[in-house]
């Protein structure tokens, strides 16, 4: 059972070492942690920000997938927002979109909304979800070294790819990337498309 | 149509006329949760393959898809019933905070000789509910201006980055026959 093993994993070294070498990656990431953890690892405008709409952050992922498949896109929530959603499981793995991953900072509780335990603590495996649900590739990741391996995952294997890393809920810096949604989108679109995003 | 089944119904024209407006308008992404009443729609939309249709498992997935391929280049479409317009209000409100198109085809339950009570509810609650999301809302009582209707649409949605709505009534789409 999940909850069992040890977890020592933290939350934003994981983030900085996966958005590290980058490249022209596009990156969704869920309201709440998720979006405070891109933030501390280095604001980017190929970084689009959910402040809300909550459960929505992996089928954002695949609207913008399948509008760039040339582009890997990396959808970066947590466990609570993942669940919200999890019919997306479902959705994603039909429409089958080789160039997105999902990953799941997996910290097991509603960090936002005063650390109360979420279904992953107490049993729910998101990556067998993922699995069952006709995901190709699934992982859950635990340990520094399985962070390393998860790497190729997200950036390379042909998706949808999902990758759940189970990290600590020991405090970290509040960091807070923009907020104005019309700015967030403004910024990402001009990043990914140039002159054509004002048409 | 009449409440008793005719022998042999013609195919109504509009939903045709909804597909070619869909391609006039660049419409790239179709995403459905199916209803009767999109049945010819989603089935074009279905064997066009320059059109990327997504199947839902809940509307709400529909508005974050359609953000999603904004943010990627892609017009979009999503078609539900009524019902599904509930399960959408709280998704809406990342459309109107990031100022993103939404080009919404809604078939319509619970309101012109609707046959099943529980489908009264959401159905006198659509107009109302997508209004407060802040949703521009469009009724249509004849299939003759459905298309064009959707069209002005897709002008208001990808022109002026608004949240659209087209709820075709239940009086173009006919009675459920319970017979069946």
């Amino acid at each position: 059972m999940a909850g069992k093993k040890k977890i020592t994993l933290n939350r934003r070294e994981v983030v900085a070492r996966i958005v590290k070498d980058r490249g022209d990656m596009l990156m969704v990431t869920g309201l709440g942690s998720a979006t405070w953890d891109a933030a501390a690892a280095g604001d980017h405008p190929n970084n689009f920000y959910l402040w809300g709409g909550m459960g929505g952050a992996a089928v954002t992922g695949l609207g913008l997938a399948r509008a760039q498949p040339d582009r890997r896109v990396i959808v970066l929530t947590g466990d609570g927002e993942m669940l919200m959603g999890i019919g997306a499981l479902a959705t994603i793995a039909v429409a089958a979109p080789p160039n997105l991953a999902i990953c799941v900072i997996d910290n097991q509780h509603y960090g936002e909304t005063g650390m109360q335990e979420a279904h992953t603590s107490h049993g729910v495996d998101l990556a067998g979800m993922a699995a069952a649900a006709g995901f190709a590739t699934t992982a859950t990741v635990w340990t520094k070294k399985d962070v390393d391996t998860a790497l190729p995952l997200l950036y390379e294997t042909k998706g949808p790819v999902f990758v759940d890393i189970k990290v600590s809920t020991d405090p970290v810096p509040m960091i807070l990337p923009m907020r104005d949604g019309t700015a967030i989108r403004a910024r990402f679109r001009e990043a990914v498309l140039g002159a054509r995003a004002y048409d | 149509m009449a409440a008793t089944r005719k022998k042999k119904a013609a195919a109504p024209t509009w939903p045709a006329e909804v597909f070619k407006t869909l391609k006039d308008a660049d419409i790239a992404q179709v995403s459905y949760v199916p209803d009767a009443g999109h049945t010819a729609l989603i089935k074009s939309c279905l064997a066009d393959n320059r059109i990327k249709t997504t199947r839902l498992t809940t509307e709400e997935e529909g508005i974050a898809l359609s953000l999603g391929a904004w943010l990627g280049g892609d017009r979009s479409a999503l078609l539900m019933q009524s019902s599904g317009v509930g399960n959408c209000i709280n998704m809406l409100s990342i459309i109107e905070e990031t100022r993103s198109p939404l080009l919404m085809l809604v078939t319509m339950r619970g309101e012109w000789g609707e046959f099943n009570p529980w489908q009264i509810p959401m159905g006198q609650g659509t107009r109302k509910s997508l209004e407060d999301a802040g949703v521009i809302v469009y009724h249509v009582e004849d299939a003759n201006d459905v298309a064009e209707t959707i069209y002005a649409a897709s002008q208001i949605a990808f022109n002026s980055y608004r949240a659209v709505a087209v709820l075709i009534g239940q009086r173009v789409i006919g009675f459920k026959d319970w017979r069946k």
